[in-house]
């Protein structure tokens, strides 16, 4: 066919694309990743975004080995971790925040039936580093420095791995096959562990048995005592020793039927359902300040009480005479901190348990150069978790911090960075964190509306009488919808819409998993595309004029 | 993958369909803009406004229909800022078959390039027609009329931005009440336009009886897209009618045109329903409702409704009583809820 040209035209049409109507902006888009704040509040420094990306497509596999990059316990941590970063989840302000630890849970559960290893690469480096104690924050040093390419040895004192794991959080929080599953794990990654063994000689772990480096996570595992006159005390136990002895095998303490804790921490909280599992009558909290003040999480006092656990807020314990309790009401004034009325009652109790807090066991320290105490008996560190001696590191519990499975575990990993820098005479820098993802950051539209997954608990009678886990998984129909709940906050997800709504084609799309380019040489400057942006990953800066 | 794995199974997908595409969708359930093939109808460099509605609106309806038609496909344009911005000689924007006449008589040239088509034995190439509510509802309205009476097969589709904005803000019969132009100036006792004006050209195309008539928005490309392709797989005479917000004649921000045209579709002024053969056969129901004041209030058009202490509610009611007279009438709430 021929093509005779139109005869009113004078000119070949040429294409608009002559004209770079780029030179009309004044403001700029930008892509730019931005801190989601679920990462930033995470304690153990996980990249929950990114996991949960791929467990959002089903590739759970890739989903748990980016967990793994952080947290060698998922399975643990998704039953443990108070969940810092579900606090801080920007969805908490549309519905409900997204249930990360659920999906941690399930990963960690996926794991366990597919036989996953974790993967990585490192030469070994030939450098020996000996962690003491092998509770989270050793265990997890352990894992991080094997991933590193450093053989590990552990030295634990007790007669299993675990620590607080094993001897603080009640069964009914965390089944001991999931935490033998997941410590074996490391294990098997080639650490050495050496139950039963103390180390009270620091030096000669260097300079005799040749280790390069040394990280010490003994934990807090002395109870804090305090004086309480009495005519003629009653049977008084405390809280650590009841529930380490639960785990020893030791003759279940002789309770009575009628039990105080005195205290108003999560110990006191574990220690109190723990003595209703064993079959308590009348288990009675006893705590100085109201429910505002308590330090233990609110989660756990509603289910102490869920339990039969009856809580005396502003009370403090005056005089024992044998089963005779007097307790004094204290008011909380301006300054928020409890104040003694004169106006005191009685309570009939058989056993007192103290959960008072633990203070750290620093006597194997004594001896050692340059190690220097914090306040309140922990050892103080430097931002790279050194404490004064040269190379000998230390964390969790017995440093200053916040005594958490998951900033135990974050420590773990903090020091094997620095250990490894060390090690190579280096210093190891963390990146520099972006901008945190606000919620006015987001465009709610674009999101399905959906409320939380729920997780199925066991049944009261059975939480009373028994040390079955409370808090159930969630099937993987539910695991998948949750993981979809992810607002991807603040870095692009490519939902398509900056290349498909610009309209001046300004955008280009490089393909999956490349994401997106703009073509300055036309965008105008309108700012849909970051106006439209689901997750707040476009910014308009001013041009320069 | 098979059908009953969980990615599957779970029908979620964090964004769903409201974004343009979606990773977790089905490479089919996406949307023609998602993809990197798609036909780019209007190309860059174009001489549109910055934020301007009515290029995506057409950029969203002609791709979708060279998709449809697999790149078999004419488009007529009527004057208007579509033509004007696209094709200032001697370039153009167009990358698919594109003819421009006149202003009034779009409708009658695409009749006429779907009948030499036919005669020529081609009906596999089809015809689009296009122009802006000036052209359609005002200087067009007669020949359009006359290609829904006889049933032409030809899919007219009007961008609607509610006024000539090209020639400088002029009122149309599209124009909304209330609404500031160049020729419904905001003063005396009832500034901007006259309530009681205008026409519905959508319920103007039902009357006509032909097969298929729908509204479409800029801000739910999902739909949009959908009612072209319905309409590109129908023969006769189609009709579907884009609001496309522009931010010069409305006085909004560039970046604010997707949302105001999602807040026309979420007050209820602008019902998405679809109707064939006269009868409205689907409407889209409202997600969350808002109050007209939230959609008109970001628009310079009405910011004298707005006046410090002197907000006008007279008129606000007005306008709130057709949102609600819509809602009423294509049963736009979930289950049958009530206005607000």
């Amino acid at each position: 066919m021929t093509m005779t040209p139109p005869f009113a035209i004078t000119l070949d049409p040429g294409t608009s694309l002559a004209n770079e109507t780029g030179s009309w902006r004044t403001e700029r888009p930008v892509y730019l990743d931005r801190m989601p704040p679920c990462n930033n509040g995470c304690p153990a420094g996980e990249n929950i975004q990114q996991w949960l990306y791929h467990a959002e497509a089903g590739d759970y596999f890739t989903a748990w080995q980016k967990l793994m990059e952080d947290n060698p316990l998922p399975g643990v941590m998704g039953r443990v971790c108070y969940h810092p970063c579900e606090s801080v989840c920007n969805r908490a302000q549309l519905d409900e925040a997204v249930g990360i630890h659920a999906v941690e849970r399930f990963l960690g559960r996926q794991a366990w039936e597919q036989k996953w290893t974790p993967e990585f690469t490192a030469e070994p480096s030939g450098k020996r580093v000996l962690v003491v104690g092998a509770g989270p924050s050793g265990l997890s040093a352990a894992y991080h420095l094997t991933r590193l390419g450093h053989a590990v040895t552990v030295r634990e004192a007790g007669p299993m791995a675990g620590g607080m794991m094993r001897f603080g959080i009640p069964k009914y929080r965390l089944p001991r096959d999931v935490l033998d599953y997941e410590i074996q794990r490391i294990l098997d990654m080639g650490v050495e562990l050496q139950l039963n063994t103390t180390v009270d000689d620091i030096e000669a772990a260097f300079t005799q048995e040749g280790f390069n480096a040394v990280f010490v996570a003994v934990g807090a595992h002395l109870a804090k005592r305090i004086n309480i006159p009495a005519n003629a005390a009653g049977k008084i136990l405390d809280a650590v020793s009841v529930l380490r002895d639960m785990e020893t095998g030791a003759e279940p303490p002789q309770l009575g039927r009628r039990v105080i804790v005195y205290g108003g921490g999560n110990t006191a909280m574990d220690v109190a359902r723990t003595t209703k599992r064993l079959g308590a009558d009348d288990t009675m909290i006893v705590y100085r300040r109201s429910r505002n003040e308590m330090p233990a999480h609110d989660f756990e006092a509603r289910e102490a009480e869920e339990e039969g656990v009856m809580i005396h807020w502003l009370r403090t314990i005056k005089y024992i005479d044998e089963t005779t309790f007097t307790v004094e009401k204290m008011e909380i004034d301006e300054a928020g901190r409890p104040q003694p009325t004169g106006v005191v009652e009685t309570i009939e109790a058989d056993t007192l348990i103290l959960a008072l807090g633990q203070d750290v066991d620093t006597s194997f320290l004594e001896n050692v150069a340059g190690v220097e105490l914090a306040g309140d008996g922990v050892v103080s560190v430097n931002d790279q978790m050194m404490t004064g001696r040269d190379g000998l590191f230390a964390g969790g519990d017995m440093v200053p911090s916040e005594r958490t499975v998951t900033v135990a575990v974050g420590h773990g990993k903090k020091a094997a960075r620095h250990i490894d820098a060390w090690l190579r005479d280096t210093l190891f820098e963390s990146a520099e964190k972006p901008e945190l993802s606000k919620f006015t950051d987001l465009n709610t539209w674009y999101y399905d509306d959906a409320p939380r997954a729920i997780q199925p608990t066991l049944n009261l009678v059975r939480r009373q009488s028994g040390f079955d886990e409370i808090l159930q998984g969630l099937t993987e129909d539910n695991a998948l919808f949750e993981a979809r709940r992810c607002l991807s906050c603040g870095n692009c997800f490519e939902c398509d819409n900056c290349y498909g709504i610009c309209p001046d084609n300004a955008v280009e799309k490089l393909g999956p998993g490349n994401r997106f380019a703009f073509k300055y040489d036309y965008c105008k400057g309108c700012g849909i595309c970051a106006t439209e942006c689901p997750c707040g990953a476009i910014k308009m800066m001013a041009e320069e004029i | 993958m098979s059908d009953t794995s969980a990615t599957q199974r779970v029908k979620f997908y964090q964004t769903g369909t409201h974004t343009v595409g979606n990773r977790l969708l089905d490479e089919a359930d996406r949307t023609v803009q998602a993809s990197m093939e798609r036909a780019n109808a209007i190309t860059s460099g174009h001489r549109a406004c910055q934020g301007c509605g009515e290029a995506l609106g057409a950029r969203y309806a002609l791709d979708s229909a060279m998709r449809a038609t697999e790149g078999k496909l004419v488009a007529v344009n009527a004057t208007g800022c579509l033509e004007v911005f696209t094709t200032p000689y001697p370039e153009t924007s167009w990358q698919i078959p594109w003819l421009h006449s006149l202003f009034g008589n779009a409708p009658a040239v695409a009749a006429g390039v779907a009948a030499a088509f036919r005669v020529k034995g081609r009906e596999d190439v089809r015809v689009v027609a296009q122009g802006g509510d000036g052209g359609t509802a005002d200087i067009g309205f007669g020949c359009l009329s006359g290609m829904f009476e006889r049933n032409d097969d030809v899919l007219y589709i009007c961008y609607d931005n509610e006024a000539y904005m090209n020639t400088g803000v002029q009122r149309s019969s599209a124009t909304p009440p209330a609404a500031r132009t160049a020729t419904t100036p905001a003063v005396g006792d009832a500034p901007g336009n006259v309530f009681g004006t205008g026409k519905n050209l959508p319920l103007i195309a039902m009357a006509h009886n032909i097969p298929y008539v729908a509204t479409a928005s800029v801000a739910n490309l999902h739909d949009l897209e959908a009612k072209v392709e319905k309409a590109m797989g129908m023969r006769g005479a189609r009709y579907i009618h884009v609001m496309v917000p522009c931010p010069l004649g409305w006085g909004s921000a560039s970046d604010a045109t997707i949302n105001l045209a999602r807040m026309a579709v979420e007050s209820g002024l602008f019902p998405l329903f679809e109707a064939e053969h006269g009868a409205v056969t689907k409407t889209n129901k409202i997600r969350h409702q808002i109050p007209v004041a939230d959609y008109l209030r970001p628009q310079l058009r009405f910011a004298h409704l707005f006046k410090k202490d002197r907000e006008n509610t007279e008129s606000l009611q007005r306008i709130q009583r057709m949102a609600d007279a819509n809602i009423k009438r294509f049963d736009l709430l979930e289950d049958g809820g009530s206005a607000q």
